[in-house]
């Protein structure tokens, strides 16, 4: 069944980049999940949201701290559930942060304006444009924005470390299209639910197949004289259309999975772990850490107690660097507020006989609203109300919430104990009042009864069910939409729609961190420095006076802007080195001072894998009369008879007596800033004594140095 | 006649075993005296040597305390074991001695018991302190002002210099006993000997202001008070104000707060003073308002103490800090503002606007003009501490007017709080009431007395927040919404305006549907709003498209059922406070058959387990029977007249309605109710009835009519306990017999005794120490 809004499917792309940078030196990069940018400025704010995948860098066979660790951060939007174009509102608010958002053009026109007059040189691509209440759109089959390049070359990146299934979405252009080969990282329920975001994705872009991608207006020429914000979109030309699930498929299979707290070796050089971020189900935020220095990764993180483990803080406690990433969004919007919200404005509208419409992903905060709702509904006299979840992942979301047991918070763990399903929609199904469907062709349309409450995708409103309950329901008062998910702006996702006669409702739920809670966070775990990107250390441009809405840490923290290559603020100081047991056992330590000792080591360092071995030196080759040719295997290094090496000082006064008795008469002593001379006069030899050296000069008389040096030497160590 | 009806067994003779020591206490006693003279059975608990003191109080008052002693000689025997050195408990001390002052007045082995880290024994020790002054004093200097310390007796003048020696310490413990003592004496002397003591230790007192911080800051805010209340001390001209001025301009701004609040309540006091005293209260505000570019206005003139730089210091230096500060602030404004002797003239505006900010700040919405405002911001957005303290002084602020722009401002914020998705249910219910107070003080409409119309705009715009509140997923929400909307439907329920807005919106729908919400706080409002909807006639009854033309289910029907059927209290309380209510307004639906109504509500409240519904009954019950007799001349506390008050007719007949609903079975039964308020509130009701029949002369003797003696029967098993058997229908005149030969005087005597009084008893004390401390015996006989 097309869609009526089939034909309304549009580019979107990123914004103007102006920056360069050394390719080659990033080691960590992570790509970003997009950020809108659109919202009215009152009550939204624009973040990097760093939806927290790590591009994990590493050198085989040199160490990896041997380059200056380096944060480069892609700012373009990655690829995000990513969004066909959607009109945006003044150009110069999302150029202001033009390097985190992924834009919507659109073109206003004056109402009544004919298109083709007022651009007459378009008339070539008009097909391609299309007007809807004032805005133009173009009218394509959707495509994506893909992860910045610029900075590195994925083909040498080694390792990707995937935070939460939301920040997964570009996977398959990088593992299938770049010459990736390296290992990604990811915990089962990130790959088992990004599988089925993704899944929904491409089911619902081929079910309303289309064989023609808008083209002509990204010719620079057409492009550059379109209105703006569509002249200003950059890299057109590398949008891409969506992937198929046979990539989808490759990409996962490449995905290396693991536990909280599960330790993983990269190349001996470093070693990582994911922990609980307690913001998703399986959302992990990263330690990446060598022997003697630390860096945290925080990526989207939670506090409040919602359905996923909760966020591991302890582990994330002396860390040198804390990369914090992924707040939320809406920092003014209270999650509790914007549940209740929902629940009192679903309510109102089915009472009067209307139906709700709730735009969102198959998985994440749906199932904290159902379980909203399964505490609700009797309480508002909805116990007749129909909900249906239509997704083609629908089935799949719900039953997999269920047995992901070991990731979800203490309550729900316990339930699956007694037994007893952890989500309450578990009842909600049983008791037919929630209903799932894969699409709305089949069993829905028979079962289909008013006034009802329907989840559905895609939350752009661009394509999926959605597309469908909006043309049916946007036409009647009584019907509302609720916003629930904050990645989109609600203007920008109705415009198509318009004029709409249905309430639109903007209850964006963000469980990130806020501010408050992020100092609550920093005190608690007080790493030595944080990194955050610059928007996070000023409050947002319109709202200047919430000092409230920044973070406050001390030291101040790091800021990076897009593109921008940041070297860490900590020195790699140390190795370690192991030592084989029988080179050990042959170490004979002398104590020096009370509690240190000494001991002289000869043997062979020998490095792999970035793991430094000290191993027993070769014993010294027999001398080979014959004529033996040399093998390569032979070729070790020479292992010369070390001198002894001395510790101790000379106290010059008993030194000099010593000369004396040794009859040396003229001696002359001098003090010097560094020490002291002892000046042989008659034998034209100076002995210069310093804290750490001591010269003997003597003019040709190597039988006088002997002797003097003999001297000398009474006084030290040896070892 | 028949013989009266016996009143309810007592246990005991509470009332009088407090005066005269009962047998079974005098054979208690001896055990419990050698349980507090032995060192080895510690009392931990000092409320119990309270209340045995509160005991041995009321008999010695009684004038008895000789025969005390005298029947109990182990009390003498306990009060000198005491006194041999020994290692006693302190308490144990303290109780000795206190009794031991009780019952001979010796205290002079009085020892100084201060440091003990019991609060009773400390406070004890103070009090006695300043009892062994005040009586030390009693002779020498009570007729000689002018006698100088020096010439007080040896006793009062070692007190003196232990007090002194305390104040100069540098252990803030004992400058705090020092002035708690101090405090004590000034509060509760008012001798002339006082000023003496005062003239001699101000000086020393003035001296903690010169330390910093000043020590026990809240215990000298009490001192001085104290003095200041003093009639001896206030009118005397002894350097109090002075001392009074210096301290609040030593004190921080928070600890100031409670001496500016108790300098500005005091009756005489020099305006200088006071206006410093208020200029602290106003400064925190001053700052807010300044930190926000606005003009302070009046704030600003009273400001004359240069202390805004401390005070800005206090809001900048942490979030607790000025959260703390803001909410003493406020509270202590909110204090002031109700009061006569309040300042004057009183800032309303600035306050007013200072508030409103106040308010803005912690939503986020008020545009700091400074770093100061800037850091402010930050410290309160959120805080619902402060949030709470300012709508709470913003509807103490209702009662004073204020210029349009700022009505429209408070009006304003109001919405903003009432809309916002971010308010907490405690800040939700404040900006609700807060609201219904300015609504309630915004002027009438000359002429309709309705709302004015900025008030009518406000509404508009208030109506459609209402829904979404009543569909709240928080209870408390739901309920505040409830609550706000039946005191709006109370206060306007009749003007056109409101009632058109009402109409208009979705509220009296909701509401009914919340009659079966889930929480019973919440049902127990909706019953409350929907008797208010329906008595003022705004209970909308659509055609619903599920019964189009259908007859909707009365209100009444309803509120009967929940009543009978409710699992909670609370909603069927509501129910009974409804029913009551519009039977004493003449409810349209009650009004139709009144009798039958009555008759129902009492069959329900009569079977329910909850003793405030039965409670309601007897007053549904009580307004009825006013209503048919004609309302009570001379102790029925109930004001309101009945709508139509009943035509005088012979008795007989007007108790016909009564006998028809069973009233009397309901207050019969009633009478022996379980629960002590019902049965008094029956026997109240019940002797009122009395009294209206007493000119009844029906048929004489009718106590022989067999009836009669069934009935007493009944009742008679209904005191026992068995109350199955229904009275069935009863004739007036067996009711007035029945009526005249209860004896329910007696009987109301009788449930006037506390109810507790059995855990109340001394006999009950002395029982429970015994048993705290251990049998004393069975240990000793373990051990063999």
């Amino acid at each position: 069944m097309p869609y009526p809004f089939g034909l309304r499917r549009f580019h979107f792309g990123k914004g103007s980049r102006q920056w360069g940078g050394p390719r080659k030196t990033a080691v960590l990069r992570r790509f970003e999940s997009y950020s809108p940018h659109s919202s009215p400025p009152a009550t939204r704010r624009s973040y990097p949201s760093i939806g927290g995948s790590l591009w994990l860098k590493t050198f085989t066979l040199s160490h990896f701290f041997s380059y200056k660790l380096k944060l480069g951060f892609t700012s373009q939007g990655g690829f995000v559930s990513q969004l066909p174009l959607l009109p945006v509102r003044a150009p110069n608010l999302t150029m202001q942060c033009a390097q985190i958002q992924i834009n919507y053009y659109y073109v206003g026109l004056w109402t009544g304006h004919d298109f083709h007059s007022q651009f007459p040189s378009f008339a070539t691509c008009s097909k391609e444009l299309k007007e809807c209440s004032g805005h133009v759109f173009v009218d394509s089959v959707p495509e994506f924005c893909l992860p910045e390049t610029e900075l590195i070359d994925l083909s040498t990146v080694d390792v990707i470390l995937i935070s939460n299934y939301h920040c997964m979405m570009a996977l398959p252009y990088i593992t299938e299209h770049t010459g990736f080969t390296g290992t990604v990282y990811a915990t089962e329920p990130t790959v088992q639910i990004g599988r089925l975001l993704m899944e929904e994705l491409v089911n619902f872009i081929e079910r309303v197949p289309k064989a023609q991608s808008a083209s002509l207006w990204k010719n620079k020429d057409i492009q550059r004289l379109l209105p703006s914000p569509l002249k200003d979109a950059v890299e057109v030309s590398t949008w891409r259309r969506c992937y198929t699930m046979q990539e989808v498929n490759s990409a996962l299979s490449k995905i290396q999975l693991v536990g909280y707290s599960q330790k993983i070796e990269l190349f001996g050089a470093v070693q990582v772990t994911p922990l609980s971020s307690g913001y998703a189900l399986g959302s992990s935020n990263w330690i990446i850490q060598s022997h003697y220095e630390k860096v945290s990764y925080v990526s989207g993180s939670s506090l409040l107690t919602t359905h996923p483990q909760p966020m591991d803080q302890a582990s994330l406690k002396n860390s040198d660097v804390l990369v914090l990433t992924g707040l939320t969004q809406i920092p003014t919007a209270n999650p509790d507020g914007m549940v209740g919200e929902f629940c009192s404005n679903l309510a109102l509208t089915v009472r009067n006989g209307g139906n709700v419409l709730v735009p969102c992903y198959p998985s994440g905060v749906i199932y904290d609203l159902l379980e909203c709702l399964y505490q609700y509904i009797d309480s508002a006299g909805l116990s007749n109300i129909p909900f249906y979840f239509i997704s083609p992942v629908a089935n799949s979301s719900l039953e997999f919430s269920q047995i992901f047991a070991e990731w979800l918070c203490h309550n729900k763990q316990t339930k699956v104990y007694l037994p007893e399903p952890p989500f309450p929609h578990a009842e909600l199904i049983q008791t037919n009042k929630l209903k799932h469907y894969p699409s709305l062709h089949g069993d829905f349309s028979s079962d289909f009864r008013q006034p009802c409450v329907v989840f559905t995708g895609h939350p752009s409103l661009r394509f999926g069910d959605v597309v469908h309950f909006m043309e049916l329901w946007g036409k009647s008062s009584l019907n509302t939409v609720i916003f629930t998910e904050p990645d989109f702006s609600y203007l920008e996702a109705l415009a198509p729609y318009q004029p709409l006669a249905m309430k639109c409702i903007y209850c964006p739920i963000d469980t990130r961190l806020n501010f408050i809670q992020v100092s609550k966070l920093l005190k608690e775990v007080q790493p030595l420095h944080v990194v955050c990107p610059e928007q996070y250390t000023q409050p947002p441009p319109a709202q200047s006076h919430r000092m409230d809405l920044m973070i406050d840490c001390q030291p101040p923290a790091m800021s990076y802007r897009r593109a921008e290559v940041l070297a860490l603020p900590f020195k790699r100081r140390y190795e370690k080195i192991e030592i084989m047991p029988e080179l050990a056992d042959s170490l004979v330590p002398m104590e020096i001072k009370p509690g240190i000792s000494l001991a002289t080591v000869s043997a062979v360092l020998h490095t792999k894998d970035n793991k430094h071995v000290l191993q027993p030196p070769p014993r010294p080759t027999q001398p080979t009369g014959g004529k033996k040719r040399k093998r390569a295997s032979d070729d070790i290094p020479d292992c010369k008879v070390l001198k002894p090496l001395l510790s101790g000082s000379i106290p010059v006064e008993q030194f000099v007596q010593a000369l004396e008795k040794h009859g040396f008469s003229d001696v002359k002593v001098e003090d010097t800033a560094k020490g002291h001379i002892v000046l042989l006069q008659e034998a034209e030899t100076l002995i210069q004594i310093e804290e750490d050296s001591t010269h003997i000069i003597c003019d040709n008389d190597e039988m006088l140095r002997v002797r003097l040096r003999d001297l000398v030497l009474k006084f030290l160590q040896k070892f | 006649m028949t013989a009266g009806l016996p009143v309810p067994s007592q246990t005991g003779h509470a009332g009088l075993s407090s005066l005269i020591m009962d047998p079974e206490c005098s054979q208690l006693l001896p055990a419990l005296c050698s349980v507090l003279a032995d060192p080895r059975q510690p009392v931990t608990d000092d409320t119990c040597l309270e209340k045995l003191l509160d005991w041995f109080k009321t008999i010695t008052e009684a004038g008895s305390s000789l025969l005390l002693l005298q029947e109990n000689p182990c009390l003498l025997g306990l009060l000198c074991h005491v006194l041999k050195p020994q290692d006693l408990s302190p308490r144990v001390l303290a109780f000795s001695l206190r009794l031991a002052g009780m019952l001979a007045a010796q205290e002079d082995c009085f020892q100084y018991l201060q440091g003990d880290s019991s609060l009773f024994v400390a406070s004890a020790a103070g009090q006695l302190l300043v009892h062994v002054l005040g009586l030390s004093l009693q002779g020498p200097a009570e007729g000689h002002p002018g006698l100088q310390t020096g010439d007080w007796p040896a006793c009062a003048q070692k007190i003196v210099s232990h007090i002194e020696e305390s104040l100069r310490s540098a252990a803030t413990p004992q400058i705090t006993q020092a002035l708690n003592v101090l405090t004590t004496a000034f509060g509760h002397c008012h001798n002339p000997w006082t000023q003496v003591l005062w003239v001699r230790l101000s000086p020393l007192v003035a001296r903690l202001l010169e330390k910093d911080p000043v020590p026990s800051a809240h215990s000298l805010v009490d001192l001085l008070l104290s003095v200041a209340r003093s009639p001896v001390l206030s009118s005397s001209s002894c350097g109090l104000w002075e001392t009074l001025a210096q301290t609040l301009s030593h004190l921080s701004p928070t600890q100031a707060g409670p001496l500016a609040l108790g300098i500005l309540k005091l009756q005489e006091c020099p305006q200088a003073l006071r206006a410093q005293a208020f200029a602290v209260l106003l400064q925190p505000l001053t700052c807010v308002l300044e930190a926000t570019a606005q003009a302070p206005g009046l704030l600003d003139s009273w400001d004359g103490t240069g202390g805004a730089s401390v005070t800005v210091d206090t809001l900048l230096a942490s979030k607790a800090a000025c959260v703390g500060l803001l909410c003493r602030t406020l509270a202590h404004l909110e204090l002031l503002q109700p009061l006569v002797s309040r300042p004057s003239p009183w800032p309303q505006a600035p306050l007013l606007g200072a508030t409103v900010t106040i308010l803005r700040l912690c939503s986020g919405s008020a545009t700091p003009a400074s770093d100061a405002g800037g850091h402010l911001c930050a410290f309160l957005v959120g805080c619902v501490r402060v949030q709470r303290a300012a709508l709470d002084f913003l509807g103490t602020l209702s009662r004073g007017t204020g210029p349009r722009e700022l009505v429209t401002q408070v009006f304003a914020v109001l919405l903003e709080y009432l809309t916002s998705p971010d308010s907490s249910p405690t800040v939700l219910k404040k900006a609700f009431q807060a609201t219904f107070r300015w609504l309630q003080s915004s002027p009438e409409t000359p002429g309709c007395s309705d709302l004015d119309p900025h008030a009518q705009l406000f509404l508009r715009e208030l109506l459609p927040v209402l829904p979404k509140r009543l569909c709240s997923p928080c209870w408390e929400v739901r309920d505040s919404g409830l609550e706000f909307l039946t005191q709006m439907i109370g206060r306007w329920g009749g003007q056109a305006g409101f009632r058109r807005a009402l109409l208009a919106s979705e509220v009296p729908e909701l509401t009914e549907q919340l009659l079966r919400d889930p929480e019973s706080y919440v049902r127990a409002s909706a019953v409350a709003a929907m008797g208010q909807l329906s008595s003022q006639g705004l209970r909308v009854t659509p055609a619903s498209p599920e019964h189009p033309g259908g007859q909707q289910k009365s209100l009444l029907a309803e509120l009967l059922h929940i009543l009978s059927t409710d699992s909670e209290g609370f909603p069927r309380r509501a129910v009974m406070h409804v029913f009551t209510q519009w039977l004493r307004d003449g409810h349209a639906d009650v009004a139709a058959d009144t009798e039958r109504f009555v008759a129902r509500v009492l069959q329900v409240a009569s079977q329910d387990l909850d003793w405030e519904v039965r409670a309601q009954g007897l007053e549904l019950a009580l307004v009825f029977l006013e209503q048919t007799l004609g309302r009570p001349s001379s102790h029925c506390p109930y004001a309101v007249t009945p709508p139509v008050a009943a035509p005088p007719s012979p008795l007989a007949q007007a108790l016909q309605p009564l006998c028809r609903v069973q009233l009397f079975e309901f207050a019969f039964r009633a009478l022996f109710d379980c629960d002590r308020p019902v049965a008094q509130k029956s026997c109240d009701l019940l002797l009122f009835l009395r009294a209206q029949t007493a000119s009844y002369s029906g048929p004489q003797g009718s106590g022989s009519v067999p009836e009669v003696a069934s009935v007493e029967a009944a009742l008679q098993r209904w005191q026992a306990g068995d109350q199955g058997q229904p009275l069935g229908y009863l004739e007036p005149e067996v009711v007035v017999a029945v009526l005249r030969s209860m004896d329910l005087e007696g009987l109301r005597g009788a449930l006037a005794e506390s109810s507790d009084r059995v855990e109340k008893s001394p006999r009950s004390l002395l029982q429970d120490m015994l048993a705290t401390v251990g049998a004393l015996g069975e240990d000793e006989a373990d051990c063999y």
